[in-house]
């Protein structure tokens, strides 16, 4: 990590669509906006590989496709090796495509299958001109080589390749104008776990030839942390921590970080770590949540300093208030004689709370939760109970271990009584694992 | 007599480019409330062998010989009538794709009471009962009021356990898993296999899971056949299997994977690629790629053999730990001279013999 | 074993393999002559296995067989002549050969109708003439109906080859670009297709007055509609391919994405409407000349002969109507054989190879 310009910088990157829409939505205007990428930074040196970790829906694909101008950004600047691309003409992007290409994660449908391998490699050298000293098939059978294929395969179509084969092929294809920067945009997800361990191997092998920098999208933190020098946290468009991978896996972690990497299988049938459930899935980025966009699933989220919190209760009060939000409770399958004790058990919420102030706001929740009255039991908690998870966008500042965006290690919201850091683990696996308490 | 019995199991395809060998002479059982996994890469065959335990290959593939018995009875021998009355009642399955196992057009409560209806003849107020009450026993908030409600109206976990809820709900002694999680992020995985677990324990029933990951068999799995090109090359309990392994493909698919928390700078891989089913390597398949390969595995076709004896080994009564490798049967010269070290474990104890390859080195 | 020695722990990545050398199996000499070759045979494109596909349908080859000989037939039925306004060879014969018995021009308005007659059938050796009958005046209808092969077929090709033309750059268009051309494109075709195809086709020839080139261009307006329709809604899918972005972030400008890259994967279920509609275009061309606005009634288009002999069944005089419509019918019967075939063909569904290797996955 040199002090000096790095290859790529993305700075406040954004990229929005418009929401599936007929002809006469946008004809009268009304269209929504999809923040698939939502102010997103960071910077890649020379040789270097920044992985790019989250889950299905977080815009991660979108951040490479918008980098190489495949999709033109909404706002923000691209600077290629200080230059800003995304205002280059049309001819400008054709020249600087000699440098910055892209892997993708399905073989079978990133090769035209009308076409031979000599044909789709050939077509790179061709846009470009590039021949050189040696013909264009010496290339090609050059490049096929250098990828692990037999060079004899050249005029094989597609199809008759297996998917390691032709996501060789694919990398074949990216090599062949020189590029400095690839984006991987899960190069090996569709692959089996031999063929993947080649294929990473050999993007390892390339990066140490050729010096190439890569965008290494996955969402696979294992693969990640194999190969990446830098890793990348995404959350509904958002990057929720960046740093080296020590970093990433040490604490302080952003709680989505955490759970993220709880969730992976380990194989190894005696390891016995403590797993953290989230709840539900990924909001839809159409509507997002206000604040933390995590706040919805976050295990952590902080609890308002006027009143006294399990973290349990506080938990289930928080999911009380998401369910009222999406309307999401069926009152009408509640037994008829006690629907407050029926809501109550729905809810893991505790027949009273330790706060009789917090007892009774929420008692009045479930009232109108009970008339089918969401709304205002909705916007009595977030008003009573307001936390700064739902109402501050964070931002990713420094801590001792990496960058993180989360409330929790702000020194600006320390107040709160049950400040993740202090406890230790403890909170962290609350939800999950509260039997011990 | 265990639950299920699959003994000499052979499926061949018969297609125009040759003859398919999808599974030779596979024999395995699972016994009630287990979990059995089913490992192997794309092309092992193990999508085959579940689609024939539920009889359902299709033209132009045969079940060409070889006994499956369920509870003591062979299912191959079955008519139609007694095939489809187990199916769903008592061998149920899950499949990888929620989203193409639900159908579109019905709700997904009539999904499920149609099953129950169907195999557990209850009138249909009853078995809208029992649907929700599945509904619920698989964590979907709100099952009365989402019974209604369409398969695209679920987020892909939410499908997921819709389609778990409808294999539960004739409440089968054996649930087919064919990669129900691959699909899916790794949060809502972590969230399916929890509640696979939670049923599984909670009804009984034991599990065939086939999966190419070997993180989830390493989580959920007792017992572990690993499968290449059509033939089962490892068969032993999960511990042994990633302690200890005995076949130099599985060794490979250990140290393929990139472990959190693992340092090394590349990871040791096979070479090469499965051969396809129609043309496979003489002898033992998988010397083309094996780093111990000898002139003899080119010739002789290994047997599966528990690794302590030697001897030809029983999946069907025995639980030893069993390979098909000619290291086990003193029939190789060289030795299997991979090594497979804990970390944090007391040193001198756990490295050398103890965790690598006892029944080879010794010899 | 090892095993009941090692602890739970929840410590991630303990467990390490070493040794496995993958360098030896790449260093050495192949143990055996097996080698892993490709999944299948040497460099077949996906339309030679179409074509071999195609090969294997024997209902589809006999349609192909059926229309190659009505072709024939029609090409031979008389010599044709270059017309003088040609360059060079004008007036000269190209095809001598002449397999009608007759001219289909023939007249003998005395006799006027011949019923064909067994005994005719089969004279030996065949004097040809009369075998179909002949109509009211007196012209020889196996002659004519070969001849007016040229007619009815060569309509049904051209138009569908201009259709072609017209409909795939449009819907292309369309379809690459979206947006505001899209937009316009595509409600020009819900346009006229909210007219039904006859009308229209009447409309164009009541403007135009009748012809041959008419005729064909009146089929034009009308049919390119569903090409363009279909090859949009293929290229909207065929875009979303990764190659297809692969070729954009190489560089490649937009015509040779679409000529390249996305035209000759779309084209498939354009290919499969074509030749359906052959058939469909020389029905609708007969019945334009059924109800009087084809060619000329001298002419022996197929769908004319029909015209001119309306009340000849009526009146007992089948043959005048059956030979010319039983034509018609077996034109469009075989080319909907080829068409399905084609369609089998392109589409692997029913491919076996196909099928079990996703079984095996």
């Amino acid at each position: 990590m040199s002090g000096s310009e790095p290859l790529l910088r993305v700075e406040g990157l954004e990229k929005y669509y418009e929401s599936e829409s007929d002809f006469i939505d946008r004809l009268l205007g009304r269209q929504k906006k999809v923040k698939a990428v939502d102010d997103v930074s960071f910077e890649i040196h020379e040789g270097e590989t920044l992985g790019l970790v989250g889950e299905s829906g977080c815009g991660k694909s979108t951040i490479g496709r918008s980098i190489l101008q495949l999709r033109k950004p909404t706002a923000g600047s691209v600077y290629f090796k200080g230059q800003d691309i995304t205002t280059l003409s049309d001819s400008d992007l054709r020249d600087l495509r000699k440098e910055m290409q892209i892997i993708f994660q399905n073989p079978q449908s990133s090769l035209n299958p009308r076409l031979t391998v000599n044909d789709i490699i050939g077509e790179a050298l061709d846009i470009h001109g590039i021949e050189g000293d040696v013909s264009r098939d010496a290339r090609i059978k050059d490049l096929l080589e250098r990828v692990g294929l037999n060079a004899s395969h050249a005029n094989r179509y597609p199809h008759e390749f297996s998917g390691g084969q032709l996501q060789r092929i694919g990398i074949a294809r990216a090599l062949a104008v020189d590029p400095e920067f690839i984006v991987c945009d899960e190069p090996v997800s569709a692959l089996d776990v031999s063929v993947q361990a080649q294929i990473l191997n050999l993007l390892e092998d390339l990066q140490d030839e050729l010096g190439i920098a890569y965008l290494f999208i996955a969402h696979d933190l294992s693969v990640v942390e194999h190969i990446a020098d830098q890793i990348a946290v995404m959350y509904l468009g958002k990057i929720a921590e960046i740093g080296t991978p020590e970093e990433l896996f040490a604490p302080p972690q952003h709680p989505y970080t955490e759970a993220l990497l709880s969730a992976i299988p380990e194989p190894d049938p005696l390891w016995d770590g403590d797993r953290i459930l989230l709840e539900g899935s990924v909001p839809s980025p159409i509507d997002p949540p206000s604040g933390c966009k995590f706040h919805t699933r976050c295990p952590r989220v902080i609890p308002p300093s006027d009143y006294e919190f399990e973290q349990e209760e506080w938990r289930a009060v928080m999911s009380l208030r998401h369910r009222a939000r999406e309307e999401d409770i069926a009152v009408e399958t509640f037994d008829d004689g006690a629907p407050m004790e029926a809501l109550r058990e729905e809810l893991d919420l505790p027949s009273t709370l330790s706060d009789p102030e917090a007892e009774r706001v929420v008692q009045e929740a479930l009232r109108s939760v009970a008339d089918e009255e969401f709304g205002d039991a909705e916007s009595l908690l977030s008003e009573t109970f307001d936390t700064p998870c739902s109402t501050d966008k964070p931002v990713l500042r420094e801590t001792d271990a990496g960058r993180v965006a989360c409330h929790l290690f702000d020194p600006a919201y320390e107040a709160g009584p049950n400040d993740g850091t202090t406890t230790g683990d403890g909170p962290a696996a609350g939800s999950a694992a509260s039997g011990d308490d | 007599m265990a639950m299920l019995e699959v003994e000499d199991l052979n499926v061949r395809f018969y297609t125009d480019d040759g003859v398919v060998r999808a599974t030779n002479d596979l024999s395995y059982r699972i016994e009630a409330g287990e979990r059995f996994g089913v490992v192997g890469e794309s092309g092992a065959g193990k999508s085959v062998t579940s689609l024939a335990l539920m009889r359902l290959i299709d033209e132009p593939g045969v079940i060409e010989s070889g006994e499956i018995r369920f509870k003591g009875e062979n299912i191959l021998e079955m008519d139609d009538e007694e095939m489809r009355s187990l199916r769903g009642n008592e061998i149920a399955m899950i499949f990888q794709d929620a989203g193409t196992a639900l159908n579109p057009s019905y709700t997904v409560g009539e999904q499920i009471s149609e099953a129950i209806r169907y195999h557990l003849d209850l009138d249909e107020a009853a078995a809208r009962e029992r649907a929700i009450e599945t509904l619920e026993s698989v964590g979907i908030p709100s099952a009365a009021e989402r019974y209604g409600d369409y398969p695209h109206e679920f987020s892909g976990g939410m499908q997921q356990r819709v389609v778990i809820a409808i294999a539960l709900s004739c409440d089968p002694d054996l649930i087919i898993a064919d990669e129900p999680t691959t699909a899916l992020d790794v949060t809502i995985e972590a969230q399916i296999l929890e509640l696979l677990e939670e049923v599984a324990t909670e009804y009984d029933t034991a599990i065939q899971l086939i999966t190419h990951d070997l993180g989830v068999v390493a989580e959920f799995c007792d017992r572990v056949m690993v499968m290449y090109a059509g033939h089962p090359v490892e068969m032993a309990p999960v511990e042994d299997v990633y302690y200890d392994p005995q076949h130099p493909y599985t060794v490979g698919l250990m140290s393929s994977i990139p472990r959190i928390g693992d340092d090394r700078e590349r990871l040791q891989t096979i070479p090469g690629r499965m051969p396809d089913l129609i043309e496979m390597p003489p002898g033992c398949n998988f010397h083309p790629r094996c780093p111990y390969a000898e002139e003899s595995c080119t010739r002789v076709e290994p047997r599966l053999v528990d690794v302590e004896t030697g001897e030809p080994a029983d999946p069907i009564n025995s639980d030893a730990q069993t390979a098909a490798c000619l290291a086990h049967t003193g029939e190789l010269d060289g030795e299997l001279d991979y090594e497979v070290t804990v970390r944090g474990e007391d040193g001198p104890a756990e490295s050398g013999p103890a965790s690598g390859s006892p029944g080879v080195t010794d010899r | 074993m090892s095993s009941e020695t090692s602890q739970r722990t929840t410590e991630r990545g303990r467990i390490r393999v070493s040794g496995f050398d993958v360098d030896r199996v790449e260093s050495r000499e192949p143990l055996s002559s097996w080698e892993p070759d490709l999944q299948s045979e040497a460099g077949r494109g996906r339309l030679e296995y179409a074509w071999m596909r195609f090969k294997r349908n024997r209902l589809a080859l006999f349609g192909a067989t059926t229309i190659a000989f009505m072709v024939l037939l029609a090409v031979f039925s008389r010599p044709i002549q270059l017309p003088s306004s040609f360059p060079v060879l004008a007036g000269q014969t190209v095809q001598p050969f002449s397999l009608a018995p007759a001219d289909p021009a023939a007249q003998d308005v005395i006799t006027g109708y011949r019923e064909p007659t067994l005994e005719n059938l089969l004279a030996w050796p065949s004097a040809g003439l009369y075998l179909f009958g002949a109509d009211w005046a007196g012209r020889d209808i196996l002659s004519r109906v070969m001849y007016g092969g040229r007619w009815s077929l060569s309509i049904g090709f051209i138009a569908v080859a201009m259709a072609l033309l017209v409909g795939v750059p449009l819907g292309s268009v369309a379809g690459y670009y979206g947006g505001k051309v899209d937009e316009l494109i595509m409600r020009l075709v819900d346009l006229l297709y909210a007219f039904p195809f006859i009308v229209l086709a009447i409309a164009v020839i009541a403007v135009l007055g009748r012809g041959y080139w008419e005729m064909i261009l009146a089929l034009v307006v009308v049919g390119w509609l569903p090409y363009a329709r279909i090859i949009r809604g293929e290229i909207l899918s065929v875009k979303e391919n990764e190659y297809v972005t692969a070729a954009k972030a190489l560089g490649s400008r937009d015509r040779s994405i679409i000529t390249r890259h996305i035209l000759p994967n779309a084209m498939a279920p354009v290919i499969v409407q074509a030749t359906l509609s052959i058939g469909t275009t020389v029905l609708v061309a007969a019945a334009l000349g059924f109800i009087g606005l084809g060619l000329s009634p001298a002419s022996a288009e197929w769908g004319v002969m029909l015209n001119v002999e309306q009340d000849a069944i009526a009146r007992g005089r089948w043959w005048a109507g059956l030979f010319p419509g039983l034509a018609i019918f077996v034109f469009v019967m075989a080319i909907n054989l080829v068409g399905d075939g084609v369609r089998d063909a392109f589409d692997p569904q029913g491919d076996q190879t196909d099928t079990d290797t996703g079984g095996l996955r």
